[in-house]
């Protein structure tokens, strides 16, 4: 087992969290949905794997690579 | 009323700059309204009152219905242009303008209540003949009677908000298996995108090409149209290049289709700038998508080709002139205009991309036009739509505006954020744009061959 940091693709905002700590999500699951000028970007669990801990709440300014959760997988 | 005497521009960056330009040049004073995010902007000299409308955030500064009416009232203005996008196509917002005292700068309110509403809109088009796709009324009821709306117009289908623009919370469905799930999230994207889950179905055109007719009108019962435009190239459902006159048409059907249009909205009585929008298909059949009862963003290569300033055009037309007086007696389509738009994103996967202008110099050739709202050492923040420039260009023929353009493109110095200059030049080079082979699947299929390569 092996922690994962999710990271921002984008600078913008949190829209919506998707997922629930401690909830297992598969691969290309949905974390978060991020918002940028007008679009809509989702942090996805890439390889899967349990989500240990959320480092934003919604309507939180998050920057291009910030990390945003924290998975273990 | 013969002239405003003064106008309030609800907007902010490239379509500000563009709206105060004109008021200038007609001696209409004209109040620029900005957030604390454009505090400072160039384009806010433009005008003799810039105000302050509210923090960064798009609802609380451009989509701030008070904060603009306040602004309306506390400088005496008489007219409100709203640009486009924000409340450009909000009929309520529309009528409290005119409640406060001021002319809304567009088409009656009916006419955007009427337009802005998708289903509504079509059905609307084909009462008065115009030439409608197959598709269903906004979805009601259980999942039976969802796939039977579908089976009916036969797949694949395009899932489209009701109620939407600007291409968001679109999905494709090209099977009863797909078509629940999309929706499913076209409804929730719709909800939260424009206030209404509504959605229905529409049969979704194989490699349509997107062409639409400008139109103007006046108070007093005329309607003109000012030709086409295509609009195919696109990414995500929204144009990144737009050219007049379109390409390899059959000039007699699209001039024979533009006057059919603008007779059918003058018969219909509408009163302002709009467009209409077609898609054709590979068979060269048109059929209505919809209305944009508002100025578009690509309306500079239509003002190339005619020689008519539609903005000033607009506001003389709501301030209550006569076509007759405002147009020139003929509306020729000169040569070959094409319009770039320079965005702040990721030039291969399209993600947006804020942050500072380090540099940001426009061509400075003066064969061509930029329309823009930014200024070199300024920040593109999130709030706002990516949009940084719109490079236009305008030559005797299609080669050439493409040759400029480029060149225009390749001058463009941006550093600080990323952005697309570099696929617009891919496609403005692919053989299939030379040869006029456009379709909205275009970008996708050129930006694919550029990965292989």
């Amino acid at each position: 087992m092996s922690k994962i940091e999710a990271k921002a693709d984008v600078t913008g905002s949190v829209w919506k969290i998707v997922a629930a700590v401690g909830a297992p999500l598969e691969a290309g699951g949905v974390i978060m949905i991020l918002e940028s000028m007008k679009m809509e970007i989702p942090v996805l669990a890439e390889d899967g794997g349990t989500l240990l801990e959320l480092t934003v709440a919604e309507g939180d300014a998050v920057s291009e690579g910030q990390v945003v959760a924290v998975l273990e997988g | 009323m013969a002239k405003f005497k003064k106008v309030v521009v609800a907007n902010r960056g490239a379509v500000a700059a563009r709206v105060l330009r004109s008021l200038r040049a007609m001696g209409i004073p004209s109040v620029a309204v900005y957030s604390d995010a454009d505090a400072g902007a160039s384009y806010l000299s433009l005008a003799q009152e810039a105000v302050r409308i509210g923090p960064a955030p798009a609802r609380e500064s451009y989509l701030n219905v008070d904060a603009l009416l306040e602004v309306v009232r506390r400088t005496g203005a008489d007219g409100l242009h709203p640009g486009y996008g924000f409340l450009s196509e909000n009929a309520v917002f529309a009528a409290q303008v005119e409640a406060a005292g001021a002319r809304f700068i567009g088409p009656s309110p009916r006419w955007i209540e009427a337009m802005g509403h998708k289903t509504r809109a079509r059905e609307l088009a084909a009462e008065h003949g115009m030439p409608v796709g197959r598709g269903s009324a906004v979805l009601s009821g259980d999942a039976d009677s969802m796939l039977r709306a579908a089976e009916a117009i036969g797949y694949p289908i395009l899932v489209k908000p009701a109620s939407g623009g600007g291409g968001i919370g679109m999905l494709p469905a090209r099977s009863p298996q797909e078509l629940l799930g999309a929706i499913e999230r076209a409804s929730s994207m719709a909800q939260r995108g424009f206030a209404s889950a509504e959605v229905y179905l529409e049969r979704l055109v194989d490699r349509p090409r997107h062409v639409e007719f400008q139109i103007l009108g006046d108070r007093h019962g005329g309607v003109v149209h000012l030709h086409e435009r295509d609009c195919s190239v696109q990414r995500r459902h929204q144009k990144l290049i737009e050219e007049s006159p379109a390409p390899g048409l059959d000039r007699q059907v699209v001039g024979a289709l533009a006057e059919r249009i603008a007779q059918t909205l003058q018969t219909m009585g509408y009163d302002n700038i709009g467009t209409v929008e077609m898609l054709v298909g590979l068979d060269g059949e048109f059929s209505f998508l919809e209305m944009n009862t508002r100025l578009q963003v690509e309306h500079g290569v239509t003002e190339e080709v005619t020689g008519v300033d539609l903005v000033a055009a607009q506001v003389r037309s709501a301030a209550g002139e006569r076509l007759a007086d405002i147009l020139p007696s003929t509306l020729p389509c000169n040569g070959h205009a094409i319009q770039a738009r320079v965005y702040a994103e990721d030039p291969k996967r399209f993600f947006p991309s804020p942050g500072r202008l380090e540099v940001f110099v426009p061509p400075s050739d003066p064969d061509v036009r930029v329309e823009c709202g930014y200024d070199q050492g300024q920040d593109v923040t999130p709030h706002y739509d990516p949009l940084l420039a719109k490079v236009i260009v305008h030559a005797a023929t299609r080669g050439e505006a493409i040759d400029r353009l480029m060149k225009a493109l390749r001058a463009f110095r941006i550093e600080g954020v990323r952005n697309n200059v570099p696929a617009l030049l891919e496609i403005l080079d692919s053989p299939e744009f030379r040869a006029g082979d456009v379709h909205t699947g275009l970008l996708a299929d050129v930006m694919k061959q550029a990965v292989r390569a």
